[in-house]
């Protein structure tokens, strides 16, 4: 008996069809996993469950335990039994183990918490789930693991009818990854329903019944994992589209080596003892597209922001070397000068003053272009942001409309206009076409092959394969911090990529 | 490149938005000058023309300037996206160190003016130190400075107060700029408006001032027409004009028929000139916006976000240590008591004039009026004879509305 289904399921963001006829189907007491690439929809599809997004807010149905549901908000989701555990975990780190499990939904008598209930029953949930820690313990003083295991037994107090794991062992070490699919199947034999959403495909083989594919908004195909499942079946069911037509026309002949890192050691800047880059060694040359391929958390941001200005990590080691050159790139404004630029994965938190216009954000990296001394030169800032908004086609009135009131693609094209103003010879561009749409990432598609052809080297970083396939001339494949391999355009394909993410 | 193309030879649309909406979109600018002349105009009635008298005018500036000051280095501090609230105590640790230098040790004025300064500015850095390299809200650091030196001028000053000062000290705070020009010119204008006497000097500034303000909209305007720069509605460019210049001309036609223009408001108005320069026009003063509007982008843009932090608080260590010297030398003595509290008239003032407690948001000028209104409330209601427990009150509501007028507007556009 099936105890939801998900019927037709669409959802749209401005610009952007995040979900388009999605079905979900989950027979009660099995455990479904979701997989698809990153940006494919699962996680907008959990949210639609979950109620983030009430209804209205989404076309389509959503039938739940025999009856059509309509939830009006994650508190109303949650009190039928559905309970999903985020990838970043909510947990308050400075309360205890107890506190956190009951956070919300107290034992209590006229306001008053019952501490020996609490504790009593908190003992009880830690004993389901494998736990032994005392309820009293800071949730801030156990590891990642033990935290995820907090999280379940949260579930757990709310009476889960349906449990929903999104990525429960990204952040996690092998052993405790393992555990945790072992508590899962307990739960599943103690008749808990749940959805697990992974990358991990030999994880979703060791606990999946069933699995449902979503590329690009849309369900491809819902596989039985019973009668047993290979992991190339899932990856082609993944990977495969139409790719005609999504990438501009581009020939190019790149030039010499201009851009070389050698040897780059990267640690955690907080837990010391986490090497996250280990020996990463690239190049790139001149008039040339080079992509990092890799999944989230694999280290490729933490690789470009620790060669740009050291904005990352600690304990840096490596060098860098430009037109054959060893560089200083020991703060962001050395890089700078070096011809160094790196176009940040999240422009609004980290590329843009949203509150400020396209001229100021436009002249920001290079404010001494637009000065005589250190006095602006408003009227040729204006005339600066003008020629980028020209150049770029970005959509607005004036440039002195705040970036705040721009779309995605338009803010995407200012923070590169930031950049292009510093006029670099290497860009590294994370994520560039991140949450736009397909017009607008058509032409970014445009400028970076303007920007090769005009001789500057290219490093693309991006979660989207067919993106790095249609636009690099080489590919390099990031995993777990280590550069696991690089292929040529020519040899390069999402199976080939993925197999070398998988196969570690 | 055919998708690029569609849209990119639309030529730059500069929509010239009705009067409605363009005051609803700048209410804020606009907001704060009424606020100031619909005070001013109601305490002038309350009192029966005594608060634009010229002798209370004087008063007014003077009285006002040290808040001014400071002021303008507050509103640095806080648009990087910081507070300091020790202020207060190191403008009266400041008047307190002069008054022991001068008075117990006899040391030169000029000496004992430049070290004051000189000491400032490594109180200011003493503290931005804490706040920029070692990531401690400067909340909490500004906190232990204004216990640290509101018991250092306890300490300096042995719980007594100190004075008086010597006339060349006292000059910096009541002196007055001597008339350059012959005493027959003032003396025929005198006959003219009907007064004792005219400063012709004072007069003349203020027609300079107010043909320089005007010189310079009209020039902006100029500008911003060429670059197609969207701007406000004419009648509006010349009704603010025209109050502005009046404004000038008025005040320092007051000041001229009492003993003409202070030193200070020389230093205000030369220092308020320089800040809004510096904010507004050069690389330094962009950089502070972006550092508070989004310290991670301007951090990645290159730009040294914690020099620039520390470089705030030491500038607003020398702007309060100016004016813990304009303050002694008005008071003629330096007290235990002096600058208490004061660090929140100053907060109000910024807060008032628009600035955003985020950080990226507020101008010198907004500061510097925000501080005035203050100034005229504070005057008016004494004037009227309010008690202290309801001016405290009166001025708190001011505060909650100024702000409250400000996150409405926000909302509203958002």
């Amino acid at each position: 008996m099936a105890l939801l289904s998900m019927q037709n399921i669409s959802k749209t963001f401005p610009g952007v069809k995040a979900l388009n006829q999605v079905n979900l189907d989950v027979q009660e007491g099995e455990i479904h996993a979701v997989v698809g690439e990153n940006g494919a929809g699962k996680s907008t599809l959990m949210k639609v469950l979950s109620g983030v997004y009430p209804h209205g807010q989404y076309d389509g149905e959503i039938v739940y335990d025999g009856a059509p549901a309509r939830f009006s908000g994650i508190s109303d989701s949650e009190r039928k039994g559905i309970i999903i555990i985020h990838q970043e975990l909510a947990l308050v780190p400075q309360l205890s183990i107890a506190e956190n499990i009951f956070l919300g939904n107290e034992c209590a008598r006229k306001g008053m918490i019952d501490w020996r209930e609490t504790n009593k029953r908190t003992e009880e949930l830690l004993a389901k789930v494998g736990l032994v820690e005392a309820p009293t313990t800071k949730v801030d003083n156990i590891g990642v693991g033990k935290q995820q295991l907090v999280e379940i037994a949260k579930a757990l107090s709310k009476d889960v009818k349906l449990l929903i794991l999104d990525e429960p062992t990204a952040a996690l070490q092998e052993n405790d990854s393992r555990k945790l699919l072992d508590l899962m199947l307990e739960l599943k034999a103690q008749g808990v329903t749940s959805i697990i959403i992974s990358h991990k495909l030999n994880e979703v083989r060791y606990v999946a019944d069933s699995v449902t594919v979503i590329r690009d908004g849309m369900t491809v195909s819902k596989l039985d994992a019973r009668a047993g499942l290979s992991e190339d079946d899932i990856v082609r069911d993944m990977v495969g589209r139409d790719m005609t037509h999504r990438f501009p026309e581009h020939s190019r002949t790149p030039g010499d080596i201009l851009m070389e890192v050698e040897g780059w050691n990267v640690w955690h800047p907080e837990h010391a003892e986490r090497k996250v880059i280990k020996n990463a060694s690239f190049n790139v040359r001149a008039g040339e597209v080079v992509g990092i391929a890799g999944l989230m958390g694999s280290g490729r941001t933490e690789l470009a922001m620790s060669i740009f200005g050291r904005s990352y990590g600690r304990n840096i080691s490596g060098s860098v070397k430009l037109k054959g050159q060893p560089v200083d790139v020991s703060s962001v404004d050395r890089a700078i000068d070096a011809g160094i630029s790196y176009v940040t994965e999240d422009r609004k938190a980290l590329g843009l003053v949203l509150d400020e216009t396209i001229r100021f954000n436009t002249t920001l990296a290079n404010l001494e272009g637009v000065s005589a001394g250190s006095i602006l030169k408003r009227n040729e800032e204006t005339k600066v942001a003008e020629r980028y908004r020209e150049a770029l086609a970005i959509r607005t009135p004036s440039v002195f409309q705040k970036t705040v009131n721009l779309s995605g693609g338009n803010q995407q094209k200012v923070v590169l206009a930031k950049w292009l103003f510093t006029a670099p010879e290497v860009l590294i561009l994370d994520e560039p076409t991140r949450g736009i749409d397909v017009g607008a990432k058509y032409e970014i598609y445009t400028i970076i092959n303007d920007l090769a052809a005009q001789g500057k080297a290219v490093v693309m970083i991006s979660s989207e394969m067919p993106e790095l396939l249609g636009m690099c001339d080489r590919i390099y494949v990031m995993n777990e911090g280590a550069l696991v391999g690089e292929l040529n355009a020519a040899d390069a394909s999402q199976e080939r990529i993925m197999s070398l993410i998988v196969n570690e | 490149m055919e998708l690029a193309e569609s849209d990119s030879n639309v030529a730059p649309v500069v929509k010239t938005k009705s009067i409605g909406e363009y005051l609803s979109s700048h209410l804020r600018q606009y907001g704060l000058l009424f606020a100031l002349i619909a005070v001013m105009a109601f305490f002038q009635i309350v009192t029966d023309g005594t608060l634009l008298r010229a002798v209370n005018v004087t008063n007014l500036l003077l009285q006002n300037s040290y808040i001014v000051i400071m002021a303008l280095g507050m509103l640095i501090v806080i648009v990087s996206g910081n507070i300091d609230l020790s202020v207060g105590s190191v403008m009266g640790f400041i008047g307190a160190l002069a008054a022991v230098m001068i008075v117990n040790h006899d040391m030169p004025v000029l000496v004992t003016i430049i070290s004051c300064l000189v000491i400032g500015g490594v109180i200011g850095a003493a503290q931005g130190y804490w706040v920029a390299y070692w990531k401690i809200p400067s909340f909490i650091v500004t906190l232990a400075g204004m216990l640290v030196f509101r018991g250092l001028s306890l300490w300096l000053l042995e719980g007594q107060s100190v004075g008086p000062f010597p006339k060349e000290f006292q000059v910096l705070a009541t002196g007055f700029v001597p008339d350059i020009f012959p005493a027959g010119l003032g003396a025929a204008l005198a006959e003219i408006f009907d007064a004792r006497k005219v400063n012709v000097l004072a007069l003349g500034t203020g027609l300079a001032a107010a043909a320089l303000v005007v010189w310079i909209g009209l020039r902006q305007r100029a500008q911003n027409k060429a670059y197609g720069i969207e701007d406000e509605p004419r009648s509006f460019f010349v009704a603010r004009n025209v109050i502005i210049a009046a404004a000038l001309i008025f005040v320092m036609f007051k000041l001229s028929l009492f003993r003409g223009l202070p030193n200070v408001l020389i230093t205000m108005g030369v220092l308020t000139v320089i800040y809004a320069f510096i904010t507004e026009t050069t690389t330094v003063g962009r950089r502070i916006y972006a550092l508070g509007g989004n310290q991670k982008a301007a951090k990645l843009s290159g730009i040294k976000t914690e020099r620039l932090t520390f470089l705030a608080f030491t500038n607003m260590g020398v702007l309060a240590a100016a004016a813990g010297l304009v303050f002694a030398a008005r008071l003629n003595t330096a007290t235990p008591k002096a600058g208490f509290a004061l660090e929140l008239d100053v907060i109000a003032a910024v807060f008032i004039g628009g600035a955003s407690m985020s950080g990226g948001v507020g101008t010198i000028i907004g500061a510097v009026v925000g501080a005035f209104l203050m100034g005229v409330l504070n005057n008016g209601m004494s004037i009227m004879g309010i008690g202290i427990d309801y001016q405290q009150m009166i001025k708190g509501l001011v505060l909650l509305a100024a702000v409250i007028f400000d996150v409405y507007n926000k909302n509203k556009q958002g």
